[in-house]
C-alpha cells in the first residue's frame, strides 16, 4: 500500500508525464518542420523518416536568393509592428475614453466595433482592391498597415478597455483633485498602471498582423509582400521540395516564434479581455 | 471629466471603423447590383437580383455554407473542450511545467500558409508523410488525409492552430481562481472531478465565452489554410463561403456575383453574430 503521500506524488508524475506527452505531440509538426529544414532534399522524403543526419545549412542560403527573405522579413515587421503603433495611437484615448466616462451609449459602441470585426474579409475584397489599386495602394507597405490598422482596432480598443476598467478609480480621482489635466490623467497615471494590459495587448496584435495572410496574399505581389506571402510562393510549384519549404517556414516562423516565446509570461497574464474577476 | 473631451478622443477610432465598415460595403451593395465582370470592362447594366441569384444556385453555393458551419463549430468544440481539459492538466506545478506551456501556446505563433504547409505535406502525405509512415508501421493502409478527408484535414490544422489560444485564455483565467475554494472543497471530501466540475467549469464561464466571440470572427474567415493545402477541393469538399468567394472574383473576374456572395457571407456572419452575442453576451463584461 501506498501512503497518502506516496499516491499524491504518483499523482502529480503521472500528470506532468501526461502533460508532457501531448506537448510534445502538438509541437511536434513544429520540431519535424525545424529537422527537416537542415536536411537534404532525399533525405527529407525518405521513408522511414530519418532522425540522424548530417546537417546542411544549404537550404537556408537557397531560400535567401531565391525569395530574397530578408527583404520580405522587413516587410513583415514593418507592417505588423507599425499597424500595431498607430492602432494604439488611435485605441488607447478611446478605451480611455469609454472606461472611465461610461454612457449609456458604451456598451453599444463597443458591440458595434467589435461587429466591424465581424464583416468577412471576403465580402469587401473587390472594393478594397479597387480603392487600393486607384490609390496607388496596392503592393505597398503603407496599404497594408492601413489595413491591419483597421483590423485590429475593434479588438484592440476592446483588450484596453477591459484593463483600463478593471483600474482603481481612486487614484484617478486623487489625480483629479490634485489638478491633473485629462492629459496628465493619460501620461502620467493611466499609462503606467495599465503598461501591462498594452503591451500584452500590443503583442497579440503583432502576432495577429504577423500571420495575417488573406490581405497580404490578394494585396501584395513582390515588393511588399510579407512573408506570409512569400511562404504561399512555396505552396504548389516547390511541393516536393521540401527541404527548402521547411527552411523558407522556419525562417518566416523562427522570429514570431521566439518574440512570442520570450513575451509569453506576459501574453499569459493579459489574455483576459475583462474575462476574469 | 467633459463630454465633449469623452466624444473627441473616440472620435478619431468611431470614424475611422464607420468609414472603414461604409465604405467597402456600399461598394459591395452597388457592384452586387449591377453586371461586372473583368473580362467583359464596360458593360455594366444594372441586373437587379441575378448575382444573388447565380450565386445562390451555384452548385458550391451549399456545400460551402455547410462546409462553412461545419468547420466553425467543430474547431470551436474541439479547441474549447481540449482546452478546458489541458489548461486544467498543467494548472497544478509538475516537472518542466514551464517548458509544457511553451510547447502547448507554440502552434498559435505559427502563420496560417505555414501550418497548412507543413500539415499538407509532411504530415498528411500519403507516400512520405509522418501520418503515412505510422499507419505503415502499424500494418495499415496509410490514409490520403486531403483528398479522402479534405475538410476534416482542414478542422485539424485550424484547431491545432487556435487550441493554443484556447490553452492560453484558459490558463490565465485559470490563475485568478481561489485557491482556498478549493482547498475547502477538498476539505469537505470533494474528488478531484467534482471540484473540476463544480468550481473550475462555472469559473471558465466567462473565458469560454470571450474564445468562443473571438475564434467565431477568424474561423468564419478562413482562407489561407484552404487556399494552401486542399485548393477547396476536391470538388466542393473543403470549400467554404470565403474560398467560394474568392473563386468567383478572383479566378472567374465575375466581381458581380463575389460581391453578392460577399453581401451573403455578411448576412451569414451577422446571423451567427446574433446568435452568438445571445448565448454568450450576457458573460461578456462590455
Amino acid at each position: 500500500m501506498m501512503t497518502l503521500n506516496q499516491q499524491r506524488k504518483f499523482k502529480t508524475f503521472v500528470t506532468g508525464a501526461f502533460a508532457w506527452l501531448i506537448a510534445l505531440l502538438l509541437f511536434f509538426p513544429i520540431f519535424w518542420m525545424f529537422i527537416t529544414s537542415f536536411k537534404t532534399e532525399l533525405q527529407a522524403i525518405s521513408v522511414p523518416p530519418s532522425l540522424f543526419f548530417e546537417p546542411t545549412l544549404d537550404n537556408f542560403g537557397i531560400v535567401q536568393e531565391r525569395s530574397d527573405y530578408l527583404k520580405h522579413a522587413l516587410n513583415s515587421v514593418v507592417t505588423s509592428f507599425g499597424s500595431t503603433l498607430i492602432a494604439l495611437l488611435i485605441g488607447v484615448p478611446a478605451a480611455y475614453a469609454m472606461a472611465f466616462n461610461p454612457t449609456k451609449k458604451t456598451k453599444d459602441i463597443l458591440l458595434w466595433m467589435l461587429s466591424t470585426k465581424m464583416l468577412p474579409a471576403v465580402g469587401v475584397l473587390v472594393p478594397i482592391y479597387i480603392l487600393s489599386r486607384d490609390y496607388g495602394l496596392l503592393d505597398s507597405r503603407t496599404g497594408l498597415v492601413i489595413i491591419f490598422t483597421l483590423m485590429n482596432l475593434p479588438i484592440i480598443i476592446w483588450m484596453l478597455f477591459s484593463y483600463f476598467k478593471d483600474l482603481p478609480k481612486e487614484i484617478l480621482e486623487a489625480a483629479r483633485m490634485d489638478g491633473a489635466s485629462p492629459w496628465d490623467e493619460i501620461v502620467k497615471v493611466v499609462l503606467p498602471l495599465s503598461i501591462g494590459g498594452i503591451s500584452s495587448t500590443a503583442l497579440l496584435s503583432i502576432i495577429l498582423c504577423w500571420n495575417e495572410a488573406f490581405w497580404s496574399l490578394n494585396l501584395t505581389a513582390s515588393e511588399a509582400a510579407p512573408l506570409t506571402a512569400m511562404i504561399a510562393s512555396y505552396s504548389s510549384p516547390e511541393g516536393l521540395f521540401w527541404a527548402k519549404l521547411s527552411a523558407a517556414s522556419t525562417l518566416a516562423c523562427a522570429p514570431i516564434v521566439i518574440f512570442g516565446w520570450f513575451c509569453q509570461k506576459q501574453l499569459v497574464q493579459g489574455l483576459t479581455f475583462g474575462a476574469v474577476k | 471629466m467633459k463630454r465633449s473631451i469623452t466624444r473627441l478622443l473616440m472620435a478619431p477610432s468611431v470614424i475611422l471603423l464607420l468609414i472603414w465598415m461604409i465604405v467597402p460595403l456600399s461598394m459591395t451593395i452597388y457592384f452586387s447590383t449591377i453586371r461586372f465582370n473583368l473580362l467583359y470592362p464596360g458593360q455594366n447594366n444594372f441586373v437587379g437580383w441575378m448575382n444573388f441569384e447565380f450565386f445562390i444556385t451555384d452548385p458550391g453555393f451549399m456545400p460551402a455554407v455547410l462546409n462553412t458551419l461545419i468547420l466553425l463549430i467543430s474547431v470551436l468544440i474541439i479547441t474549447v473542450v481540449l482546452g478546458v481539459a489541458l489548461s486544467a492538466l498543467i494548472d497544478k506545478p509538475f516537472f518542466g511545467q514551464g517548458i509544457v506551456r511553451v510547447l502547448l501556446i507554440s502552434p498559435f505563433f505559427i502563420m496560417p500558409t505555414v501550418n497548412a504547409l507543413i500539415w499538407k505535406n509532411m504530415m498528411m502525405n500519403p507516400v512520405y508523410g509522418v501520418f503515412a509512415w505510422i499507419s505503415q508501421s502499424l500494418g495499415l493502409e496509410p490514409i490520403d488525409w486531403l483528398s479522402d478527408f479534405p475538410l476534416m484535414s482542414v478542422i485539424i490544422m485550424v484547431s491545432w492552430q487556435w487550441l493554443p489560444f484556447a490553452i492560453l485564455v484558459f490558463v490565465t483565467a485559470l490563475q485568478s481562481q481561489d485557491t482556498e475554494q478549493k482547498e475547502a472543497a477538498q476539505m469537505d471530501g470533494a474528488n478531484g472531478w467534482h471540484i473540476f466540475r463544480y468550481l473550475t467549469i462555472p469559473h471558465l464561464a466567462r473565458p469560454i465565452a470571450v474564445v468562443v466571440m473571438i475564434e467565431t470572427i477568424f474561423l468564419l474567415a478562413i482562407f489561407a489554410e484552404i487556399f494552401v493545402s486542399t485548393g477547396g477541393g476536391p470538388g466542393y469538399d473543403s470549400t467554404n463561403l470565403a474560398y467560394l468567394i474568392y473563386n468567383q472574383a478572383l479566378l472567374q473576374y465575375d466581381v458581380g456575383v463575389a460581391s453578392a456572395g460577399g453581401l451573403f457571407a455578411v448576412i451569414l456572419a451577422n446571423i451567427v453574430a446574433f446568435f452568438l452575442i445571445r448565448a454568450v453576451g450576457k458573460n461578456l463584461t462590455v
